[in-house]
């Protein structure tokens, strides 16, 4: 056992007790570290989004820090100054957008923050528009037009059957299966979870036992979910007690 | 036997947390060795890679922070030594502000050597930053990998980099350099340049962006790692060929350092996991055989 020598391990492990302490119960020690953390995260991000973002993107664009010599390249206001309309005109665009967006602040004018507001609904929606509806569903729905057997769908199975048709062998059952099991699983659910969602009619009858079948789906991918974020925190914790059990106390390698 | 099944649904929550952390822990000291089985999702990312020839490059998109370490960063580990001992040069870059900083972390963990220093041509260049060694094979930043940090503006720096990667990532990280002086940039004008996209994703900006933009719109295959959590959601993208390979969380970090040969931190926790994951199971059946054996009498109770 080799405890650390780092003062960074001992201030990290402090806070991992210290928060893992609220499974006991609620107690000081844990409100002390979760209110450290709040306020680092506060303050990180504040800086993080300065220094990457309002610097770069705006302050250096428009030459406000060229003006104070605190950074070597013209911006918008020197370009404008001197008559150069160029691109960089853009960083003044960007900047009357964001005092206009702050103008929520003030109750009277506030409706003014609702322009910046729907130039950003406005663009998000353009970029998404054509981009969701290539990948999320034409590629999906592609996908989910396919012949009842594929030998192709099961990852190196068309191999697998070349292979055993050289040898003049068939291939086996249990790959055939999950080769047909696979596509019909995907074809069912498809339908009977489309079908679940769709309300213009009563459920009942044949549309009520399709739906059903639908919400069995729907139940197995949430199941299925739920578990990978079992596995996902579990692995959080094990991340935690090699570093508990091996950088810090030094008691594994 | 009633009486027992009642004082299990009502049994103190902090036990099974004591069991779970006792599951999670012992087998860390035990170090038991565990048979990992490669899963197709996994196997097809690292068939990908391997029909990359010698010198492609490969974008690495390390999206993820340190509270994702566990998970994604035996995936930096094992990738980026997958790629030193294959011959294929990288750049690093992050739509996470953290994430360059985990690659350069990764990168000095499987360094064999981080002390000392060469000077080549009037550069000084430092082992386990500039220069970093795995078994037979030594790697130097600005020709073999680079390390271009993290940009603001989430999918629309993906955008950007489609039309022009310089205006995107104008310097590399390490020195402020521009990129046009390193001689692994050359020819990479934009992202439909490069060969490969090695994506590490822990959430928003990650995966399911550069699917939408790098693989449909500039079509760059783009295989990815991804938080256990994240992993359901980029599963249809695997279906229909958007994503080449899927690694889903530390198991199939796991499955990966199998197939790369290299036995990492996600290898050892496997045992961990499956502990805890037998435990779960056994609560889930316990809990529910206790519920269904007492479900008549607090009926009866009007519970």
């Amino acid at each position: 056992m080799e405890l650390s020598g780092e003062i960074g391990f001992w201030i990290a492990a402090f806070f991992t007790i210290g928060i893992a302490s609220f499974l006991y119960k609620d107690n000081p020690f844990y409100k002390f570290c979760e209110a450290v953390f709040v306020g680092i995260s506060a303050g990180y991000w504040f800086v993080s989004l300065y220094f990457q973002n309002m610097l770069p993107k705006l302050f250096d664009g428009l030459g406000i820090t060229y003006m104070f010599g605190l950074w070597d390249e013209k911006g918008a206001i020197q370009d404008v100054l001197a008559g150069q309309w160029n691109i960089n005109i853009l960083h003044i665009l960007a900047l009357v957008l964001g005092i206009m967006m702050l103008m929520r602040l003030i109750p009277s004018i506030g409706w003014i923050s609702r322009w910046p507001l729907s130039v950003i609904v406005g663009s998000t929606a353009g970029l998404w528009m054509v981009t969701y509806f290539q990948s999320n569903f034409l590629s999906q729905l592609r996908q989910t037009v396919i012949p009842l057997f594929d030998m192709n769908k099961i990852h190196g199975l068309a191999e697998v059957g070349t292979n055993l048709a050289a040898q003049g062998k068939l291939i086996p059952f249990d790959i055939y299966f999950g080769a047909y099991l696979g596509n019909i699983v995907l074809i069912v659910g498809t339908l009977t979870g489309l079908i679940y969602f769709y309300f213009s009619k009563e459920h009942k009858g044949a549309l009520g036992g399709a739906a059903k079948v639908g919400i069995y789906f729907l139940m197995i991918t949430f199941g299925a979910s739920f578990g990978y974020t079992v596995m996902s925190r579990m692995s959080l914790l094990i991340g935690r007690l090699y570093f508990l059990f091996g950088d810090w106390l030094g008691l594994v390698r | 036997m009633q009486r027992f099944f009642e004082r299990l649904l009502t049994m103190d929550r902090r036990i099974i947390f004591v069991v779970i952390f006792l599951a999670l822990s012992v087998p860390i000291f035990l170090q038991i060795k565990i048979d990992i089985q490669v899963t197709s999702e996994v196997q097809i990312l690292y068939d990908a890679l391997n029909e990359l020839s010698r010198g492609s490059r490969i974008l690495v998109s390390c999206d993820y922070d340190p509270g994702s370490e566990p998970e994604l960063q035996p995936m930096a580990e094992s990738g980026f030594r997958y790629f030193i001992e294959n011959d294929l040069k990288f750049i690093i870059i992050g739509l996470w502000p953290q994430g360059p900083l985990q690659a350069n972390k990764a990168l000095e963990m499987i360094s064999e050597v981080n002390e000392g220093f060469v000077v080549e041509d009037g550069d000084t260049l430092y082992f386990g930053h500039d220069l970093i060694v795995v078994g037979p094979d030594t790697i130097r930043y600005g020709i073999d990998f680079i390390n271009l940090g993290y940009q603001v503006g989430q999918e629309l720096v993906i955008q950007r980099m489609g039309s022009s990667f310089g205006a995107a990532f104008p310097n590399d990280s390490w020195y402020g350099r521009p990129i046009g002086e390193f001689s692994i940039m050359d020819g990479l004008n934009k992202l439909s340049d490069f060969d490969f996209i090695y994506n590490l994703s822990a959430g928003y900006p990650g995966t399911y962006e550069w699917v939408q933009f790098a693989v449909d719109r500039f079509h760059v295959p783009v295989g990815a790692g991804n938080t256990a959590v994240q992993a359901p959601l980029v599963y249809p993208y695997l279906d229909t060929g958007q994503l080449s390979g899927l690694l889903g969380g530390m198991k199939g970090g796991a499955e990966f350092e199998k197939l790369v040969g290299y036995k990492g931190r996600a290898t050892l926790s496997m045992v961990s996991q499956t502990a805890a994951h037998i435990f779960v199971i056994l609560f889930i059946v316990i809990g529910n055989i206790a519920y269904f054996a007492t479900r008549g009498k607090q009926s009866k109770r009007g519970l």
